[in-house]
């Protein structure tokens, strides 16, 4: 197969797009489309102060990377969770991030949830109903809240995440299948930060496909790490994607159609917006000044301080 | 006549001959989870391989955590 562009020897054939790319050609088309993605959704500008939220994975550090080749002034944010189990999970993706870091000379924020609040997440997810067994879930209000904490800290202007559009499809999938229309209404590439204490969250990479990241990552040679979070074996979030694989295989583009449609949709004001859940944070947090919904400390700072 | 794929700790053969694309599919993996490397290069769907060739399997797919995946460590 060869690249549409030159007609050298392609290194990744888009079927969605029914476009195939050389080395060269692919790394300027994401580039080209990022930048585009950002334009199109009026996610930030050259002005503005990014933080990116890294895992060591490969659309974080792919998200950083590309940022940073555009010229954005871009910083990383690395969440120490404290997941271990047997395979130094967390250890391995902060060294992976923190090298990523050195190597292009850009600044890396570390938070270490053990350090900062006396308990890794699993430690804190053993403690509560809400994570017996799973920490998902809390690790996912930690990260929340501590991402929103060091962006407004730090003074940055938004907070950018390095979901891909299967994610957004597997989420999408998952909120149509059990029709939850709070969520629907709030999927967007752009999180508005549109009650007092939050920033504003951006998705630069969510019309990517996550093969096509992969993909990036190794082209630009970014060591990523492969492995995936040991509590994420058996989550919806793979099974999901896994079916939307399927239908992608027998038609391609289902899944950028699936999404695409969905955001036109919203866009049409399919969806109410007084479904969006954040029309309850109506409170803040004494502790942190967060939003909340209820009066009183939020969720995180009542999880932490329970502990002492 | 056969090909070695590499799926981290995994290794598998197959018949030459056949493309990325059907070779994925014979070893039951879906062709959009995985990408296919021969020393380091990136092979496209349609590309034929080789008798005696090693190829290196890189599954794409992660997730796990929901609406919010960044952070994820």
């Amino acid at each position: 197969m060869k690249c549409r562009k030159c007609g050298a020897k392609a290194v990744i054939n888009m079927r969605q797009h029914k476009l195939a790319l050389c080395k060269e050609h692919y790394l300027d088309w994401i580039l080209e489309q990022t930048q585009r993605f950002i334009k199109k959704y009026k996610m930030f500008t050259p002005q503005e102060r990014i933080l990116v939220a890294v895992s060591g994975g490969k659309d974080s550090l792919s998200l950083w990377d590309i940022l940073w080749r555009l010229g954005y002034q871009a910083d990383g944010l690395y969440i120490g969770l404290g997941i271990d189990e047997g395979i130094g999970y967390s250890a391995e993706s902060q060294r992976l991030s923190e090298q990523f870091a050195a190597q292009r000379g850009l600044r890396l924020h570390i938070v270490d949830v053990d350090q900062q609040y006396g308990e890794t997440i699993p430690e804190m997810a053993d403690r509560t109903t809400r994570g017996r067994g799973k920490p998902c879930a809390v690790c996912g209000m930690a990260k929340r809240h501590i991402m929103n904490r060091v962006a407004r800290e730090g003074g940055y202007d938004v907070l950018a995440t390095g979901h891909n559009l299967d994610d957004e499809a597997a989420v999408l999938f998952g909120n149509t299948l059990n029709w939850i229309p709070g969520y629907l209404v709030r999927q967007s590439p752009v999180l508005e930060a549109n009650r007092p204490g939050l920033v504003r969250k951006v998705k630069p990479l969510c019309r990517f496909y996550e093969r096509e990241m992969a993909a990036y990552a190794l082209l630009r040679g970014i060591k990523y790490i492969y492995e995936e979070c040991p509590h994420s074996v058996g989550s919806k979030s793979l099974y999901y994607k896994e079916i939307l694989n399927r239908l992608e295989e027998d038609r391609p583009g289902a899944k950028l159609s699936f999404y695409l449609r969905f955001l036109q949709a919203r866009e049409e004001g399919l969806f109410a917006p007084q479904a969006d859940p954040q029309v309850e944070l109506l409170h803040t947090c004494p502790s942190c000044g967060q939003p909340t919904t209820a009066p009183g400390e939020c969720a995180f700072c009542r999880l932490v301080k329970s502990a002492s | 006549m056969s090909v070695k794929l590499v799926l981290r700790n995994q290794e598998f053969e197959v018949r030459a001959g056949m493309t990325v694309r059907d070779t994925l599919k014979k070893l039951d993996l879906q062709p959009e989870a995985y990408l296919a490397t021969r020393d380091g290069d990136l092979l496209t769907d349609d590309e034929i391989l080789h008798e005696g060739e090693t190829i290196k399997l890189v599954p794409v797919i992660s997730g796990g955590a929901g609406n919010e995946k960044a952070g994820r460590s």
